[in-house]
């Protein structure tokens, strides 16, 4: 898994609330049994038309959207389906942090273990972030802190809070596979319980 | 005196291997792993790369199901995959199930079927269980007295490897629901009705246990329907306590040992219930008495109203998109709706049940002409009992097709598809934009809704039915 500490870049923000896994990755482009190249496909049916060809004029299509390494997006992200390929499809988009003021079990769990960083602010702040489309933020891991510019040009920071274990393992690249697997003693011993 | 326990608490605790910390997940001991061909591969490309092979064959169960035809093989004796890439993906999980020695239940098996209905039918799913599966809707299992969960394809993989997962504990929620259900409302309306209370992410972070006197008289078919659409109200797993009826389902089915050994196995899992003083972090109580069946307007689950109520004036942006996509506008009565499609089927409600309740509105009459009717078996043994009764023959002779089981039009990537603009009222689980084919237009509703809708060719109850048939002139004898 790939190491995040920190990023600092512009915002795509998608505003609608519930935006499920099937917008994320439609099915159809599961039936592969790899995630290679599946970033192609991410919003496929928000973005591409019948043909495969980009919707001019939509948000995803523009150039700025493959370099913003920070989505936010409407409450309650990534409801619906345990596809990790959702996840991997942001990844492979270009996103590496997704932050709205709710995220579903299922896609926040996946995107841990992924290497997609989910953040989950207050609803205060989300809704100020959703105002800041195209503008430059920073989500540090480490500190546990997005940092945004207010009008007046003064930096604020707020903080988020994340499952410690999804952090410590993100910040150095661990893959939770390991500390698992190192745990087979544990494992034995349950199963050779009475 | 013990603590008292909630029977998510007793699953909980005699399944942890390594207890929670400040900074580490408890590690969780996995019973019962269920795979199939979509959420499998990468699971399985770990162990190559790791050099490990699964640690409880024995444990883990597969089927084909998502990818799957459900059209009959062509003249040339080839099935009609919609893609190489999907025949690529069922020719994979063969391969990986025989590389590392796991039970799948291929084609040729008479048990092969959509994943949350083989399992129970097979007796695999059992109470006080732990069950996985890369697959949201995992929580069927939890019917009977399980805790199931959907999980990720990295998850697959872990479980493959380690038979474990690493997991916080969840919330509690208790939803209580008293009182009878009215004539002509099922578990599918009973659940709509829950998920608009809560909210489609009103059970995120949750485990929720169905009770109450409405719940205990559902049989076991109505409570998969139940548990299946947990998920829809953003909770990972729903779960009722096993009882009489649970016990009654499961014996003599094929992974269970039998008589004396049976009944000592239902002693143990009749003390899962939950104790009488066990407290749930959140408690929500509705009356069965108030629920109607029920239809979704929106492209949400939770999106639903009485099918003889008007669709709701959208209050913000998103709704406002709902409707839009939908083409529906706020106030529209929902029975001027023209349907399209009809589709029933699902791990939701594909069982005999479901297919029973449609047959019994669609004898002797005939779905409007506009319409294209789909009927989709769970498993190939309710395809069985279903042909052994002759539904098939209401289906057909209604103008239905009758397909072979699997997944079908609910997640569409098969090649069951609904055309863009057109209106599909589906037993299935999902409303979401573009859930049934791009553009597709669904509406969810209970197996009993939708072949009143397929009769009537637009947004129809079952008690609407009599009246609207003989005017239309589509009642034969």
């Amino acid at each position: 898994m790939r190491v995040f500490t920190k990023t600092t870049g512009p915002v795509l923000v998608l505003e609608q609330e519930n935006i499920d896994t099937d917008q994320i990755i439609p099915a159809r482009f599961l039936t592969a049994t790899s995630f290679d190249g599946i970033g192609e496909h991410a919003f496929a049916d928000w973005r591409l038309d019948a043909a495969g060809e980009p919707i001019s004029g939509h948000k995803l299509n523009e150039a700025r959207a493959r370099l913003s390494p920070i989505l936010v997006a409407g409450h309650n992200f990534g409801c619906g389906s345990s596809r990790e390929h959702a996840p991997h499809a942001l990844l492979g988009f270009g996103f590496r942090v997704v932050i709205s003021s709710q995220i579903a079990d299922i896609f926040k769990n996946n995107s841990q273990n992924v290497g997609l960083l989910p953040v989950e602010i207050e609803p205060q702040q989300h809704a100020r972030l959703l105002q800041l489309d195209g503008e430059g933020i920073t989500v540090d891991l480490e500190q546990c802190m997005v940092t945004v510019r207010a009008t007046d040009g003064a930096e604020q920071c707020w903080a988020f809070t994340i499952d410690p274990f999804a952090r410590h393992c993100l910040l150095r690249g661990l893959d939770r596979f390991d500390f698992l697997y190192q745990a087979e003693d544990a494992i034995q011993a349950y199963e050779e319980r009475p | 005196m013990p603590v008292p326990e909630s029977l998510f608490d007793k699953l909980w605790n005699a399944h942890v291997v390594q207890p929670q910390s400040k900074t580490t997940p408890a590690i969780i001991y996995i019973d019962l792993h269920l795979v199939h061909e979509v959420t499998s591969p990468q699971g399985f490309d770990l162990l190559r790369e790791k050099g490990i092979a699964v640690r409880r064959p024995e444990r883990t169960l597969a089927t084909l199901d998502h990818s799957t035809p459900t059209l009959p093989p062509g003249a040339d004796g080839q099935r009609p995959y919609i893609t190489e890439q999907a025949q690529r993906q069922v020719q994979t999980l063969r391969g990986n199930c025989r590389e590392f020695g796991i039970e799948l239940h291929d084609w040729d098996s008479p048990a092969r079927g959509i994943v949350h209905v083989m399992g129970p039918e097979l007796g695999a799913t059992q109470p006080g269980m732990t069950i996985v599966c890369g697959d949201s809707h995992t929580s069927t299992h939890g019917a009977f007295g399980a805790l199931a969960f959907g999980i990720g394809t990295t998850e697959v993989g872990y479980v493959l490897a380690t038979q474990c997962l690493l997991q916080n504990k969840p919330r509690s929620m208790r939803v209580n629901i008293n009182g009878r259900l009215g004539e002509g409302v099922t578990a599918k309306d009973m659940a709509l009705n829950i998920i608009r209370h809560l909210g489609m992410n009103g059970g995120t972070g949750y485990v929720i246990e169905y009770a109450g006197s409405a719940v205990r008289s559902l049989d076991m078919e109505s409570r998969m329907t139940l548990c299946n659409l947990t998920i829809e109200a953003g909770a990972r797993a729903g779960m009722i306590a096993p009882d009489e009826t649970t016990i009654e389902y499961l014996r003599g089915r094929a992974k269970l040992p039998q008589s004396e050994a049976y009944e000592q196995l239902t002693e143990k899992w009749l003390q899962l219930a939950t104790d009488e003083a066990a407290v749930f972090d959140c408690e929500v109580t509705l009356d069965a008495a108030d629920m109607q069946a029920t239809i979704t307007y929106g492209t949400d689950p939770g999106m639903s109203v009485a099918i003889g109520d008007p669709v709701p004036v959208p209050v913000n942006a998103s709704q406002e998109k709902a409707l839009r996509y939908m083409g529906f506008d706020g106030g529209q009565a929902m029975s001027e709706r023209q349907v399209d499609v009809v589709f029933i089927g699902s791990c939701t409600n594909g069982r005999i049940s479901d297919l029973q309740a449609a047959a019994s509105v669609l004898r002797g009459r005939r779905v409007a002409d506009h319409v294209r009717m789909l009927v989709v078996p769970g498993s190939e043994s309710i395809r069985k009992q279903a042909e052994k009764e002759g539904l098939h023959e209401i289906f057909t002779r209604a103008g239905a097709e009758w397909r072979l089981p699997g997944c079908s039009m609910c997640i569409a990537m098969n090649g069951d598809l609904v055309a863009p603009g057109m209106t599909a009222v589906s037993t299935s689980n999902r409303n979401f934009e573009g859930r049934q084919g791009a553009g597709a237009r669904t509406l969810l509703a209970s197996p009993e809704t939708a072949a009143a809708c397929a009769v009537t060719g637009h947004v129809a109850r079952v008690s609407d039915l009599s009246a609207a048939c003989l005017e239309a002139g589509q009642e034969v004898a």
